[in-house]
């Protein structure tokens, strides 16, 4: 099998062609998915390249056969993945928490369009609340949230070990601008950046004969007893609580003493970054906090944070109407700092909307 | 008096099953059981059951088997079977799961001939939610969502599962219809799906009419009587496309 990726190189390419790469690089080995813009190039790139690597792919009657055969292929041992967006986000909530009960290492790029319903099929940051606790469970999953192509390509291939590592499903949350833009970025091969790939196993179709004495494997999916499934539920709570701390991930800049912390997370972290530079630049105290992992979320590093710069407000941009406004209140509870906020669903959030902000409520 | 034979490749430590007196899941599950042992699969096969009365069988063979949700077992078995296709996978549901809230993913997995067996167990109704209107209630019968007789003209008629899926398939596919009255037919027709998947074939699928005393609120003479009678005629008993030339002997 020719190597992916050779010598690293820079390359200027689309979020979604950056995405396909990686999960080639990082060797995963069968995608399930289905169209929805803006994810669709993801397939695009990887039904061109899997051939050429010996690795395969299904276009599914819909996002929610997609999300189940990749339970299946994790299921026997594979390293499987999907994409999707929007409305088959909302469908794929349903093997999403199949691969949360049953503890399946799926990993799903998720770039968020407009909402609700159909919405737009551009940008948003609409699929925070989604994304970070789905459906009729507990929200015991990982999310990171990119910001560029670059971190595209990386967490893809972190994320393929955290899902196969700790044995939760692991999403990958960019966005439409994240997906359709180009930019550069540098793909390389994970070995010889000595990122280890964590070995896939499989749960069922396990070497060794039943019919010689191994045991047949029964995975349950729905319990009888309240105290079963009370019971199971505590067990991947404790361990989901036991690993946040080496998952969590976080940026911070100009904290130590800022009056106002600007918080964001994906690419508005970008234009995040810029403001707090130009406030500064003009003498305002301005800091940056940007979660990597929404879930779990970094709370003890952002109360830190508001803690040593003792910053009087802090100011959550989003694009989106308080998604990631209510995540970061109910994570930081008890803090008595003045949260304002800049709230633009489904459009882009750029330096002067937030410099423009912190200036009005300073 | 000499215990009945039990399929080698049952579970032995989940009997006796959890399955309802008179009700027709033990006699298909005997069936492919039987069949596994034949075909000599136990260490191959994969058993993967739906949610509703089938979600009983999750623990049924000393094979390695799954769980998944309402009508999600097909992509289940499409996703195992298309990333380790030595693998010979069962995906075991209802009515409801199949023809109803799977149906989108049952057809599509016929078209696309997926290299899969599927096993619909017909006892029209649904059994493990207390008896509601499924697709293949019968024109007049009495259920909890048709307190008085389903009406063809506002809820339409009984879906003809195999036939659509005969009518959708390659010629590779295997579709058959047998009943838990015909056991020797019946085990011939599921031995014949499983090996039209075995030998790369096509996609297989068999349809087995089957009793729900419980809901049906029968005896068991009733019962019989409403399979043999009601069932048996409205829904035909055969096989619709046999690939394998003339079939099991």
């Amino acid at each position: 099998m020719p190597k992916v990726i050779g010598e690293t190189k820079k390359s200027f390419v689309t979020g979604n062609e950056t995405a396909a790469w990686a999960c080639l690089a990082a060797g995963a080995e069968m995608m399930f998915g289905y169209p929805i813009t803006p994810q669709n190039e993801i397939m695009h790139y990887w039904t061109r390249l899997a051939p050429k690597y010996g690795r395969g792919f299904l276009q599914t009657e819909d996002e929610l056969s997609a999300g189940f055969t990749v339970c299946g292929s994790v299921q026997c041992g594979k390293k499987a993945f999907t994409a999707t967006a929007g409305p088959g986000n909302v469908l794929m909530q349903e093997p999403f928490g199949m691969a949360e009960a049953m503890r399946l290492p799926m990993l799903a790029i998720i770039q968020q369009r407009g909402g609700p319903s159909s919405g737009t099929v551009v940008y948003s940051q609409q699929e925070v609340t989604l994304t970070t606790f789905g459906g009729n469970g507990e929200g015991m999953r990982i999310v990171y949230s990119t910001a560029t192509h670059q971190e595209i390509y990386d967490y893809v291939i972190k994320g393929f070990n955290t899902a196969w590592k700790y044995r939760f499903p692991v999403f990958i949350l960019g966005d439409g601008y994240q997906a359709k833009m180009r930019e550069p970025m540098e793909m390389y091969d994970p070995e010889e950046r000595g990122i280890e790939m964590v070995k896939t196993y499989p749960l069922i179709g396990l070497p060794g004969k039943i019919t010689e004495g191994r045991e047949p494997q029964h995975l349950c999916n729905i319990y009888s007893l309240e105290e079963e499934l009370y019971e199971v539920v505590m067990k991947v709570a404790a361990e989901y609580e036991s690993i946040q701390d080496q998952i969590v991930e976080y940026d911070e800049k100009n904290c130590d003493d800022a009056d106002i912390i600007v918080v964001s997370h994906g690419v508005v972290s970008r234009a995040a970054d810029d403001a707090v530079k130009i406030l500064r630049a003009q003498g305002i105290k301005a800091g940056y906090f940007r979660p990597i992992t929404l879930r779990p979320f970094p709370a003890k590093q952002l109360r830190a944070a508001i803690a040593k710069s003792g910053a009087k407000k802090l100011l959550i941009a989003e694009s989106a109407y308080g998604q990631l406004d209510r995540l970061t209140k109910q994570e930081i509870f008890g803090e008595t700092v003045k949260i304002e906020n800049l709230f633009m669903p489904g459009v882009g959030i750029i330096d002067y909307d937030i410099t423009s902000k912190v200036k009005s409520v300073l | 008096m000499i215990a009945p034979a039990v399929p080698k490749s049952w579970y032995l430590p989940s009997k006796p099953h959890k399955f309802c007196p008179g009700c027709g899941h033990g006699i298909v599950l005997k069936a492919l059981g039987e069949v596994i042992d034949e075909l000599g699969i136990q260490d191959e096969a994969i058993f993967g059951c739906d949610i509703g009365c089938s979600l009983l069988a999750w623990d049924f063979f000393a094979c390695d088997s799954t769980q998944t949700h309402h009508g999600r077992t097909t992509p289940v078995m499409v996703g195992i079977k298309r990333s380790r296709p030595e693998l010979t996978c069962i995906g075991y549901m209802g009515d409801g799961g199949g023809y109803s809230i799977g149906s989108q993913h049952l057809l599509n997995s016929a078209v696309r001939n997926e290299k899969v067996t599927l096993i619909l167990v017909n006892n029209t109704n649904y059994g493990m939610t207390g008896g509601q209107m499924a697709p293949t209630t019968l024109p007049g019968q009495i259920t909890e969502t048709s307190p008085y007789g389903r009406d063809p003209l506002t809820t339409g008629y009984p879906t003809m599962g195999p036939e659509f899926l005969a009518a959708l398939t390659a010629d590779s596919a295997y579709i058959a219809r047998g009943t838990v009255s015909k056991y020797k037919q019946l085990k011939k027709f599921i031995k014949s799906a499983l090996r039209n998947q075995m030998e790369g074939n096509g996609f297989s699928f068999v349809e087995v009419l089957s009793t729900c005393p419980t809901n049906w609120r029968t005896n068991a003479a009733q019962t019989w009587n409403f399979l043999e009678d009601e069932m048996e005629k409205y829904f035909p008993v055969g096989e619709l496309k046999n690939p394998l030339g003339k079939g099991e002997k």
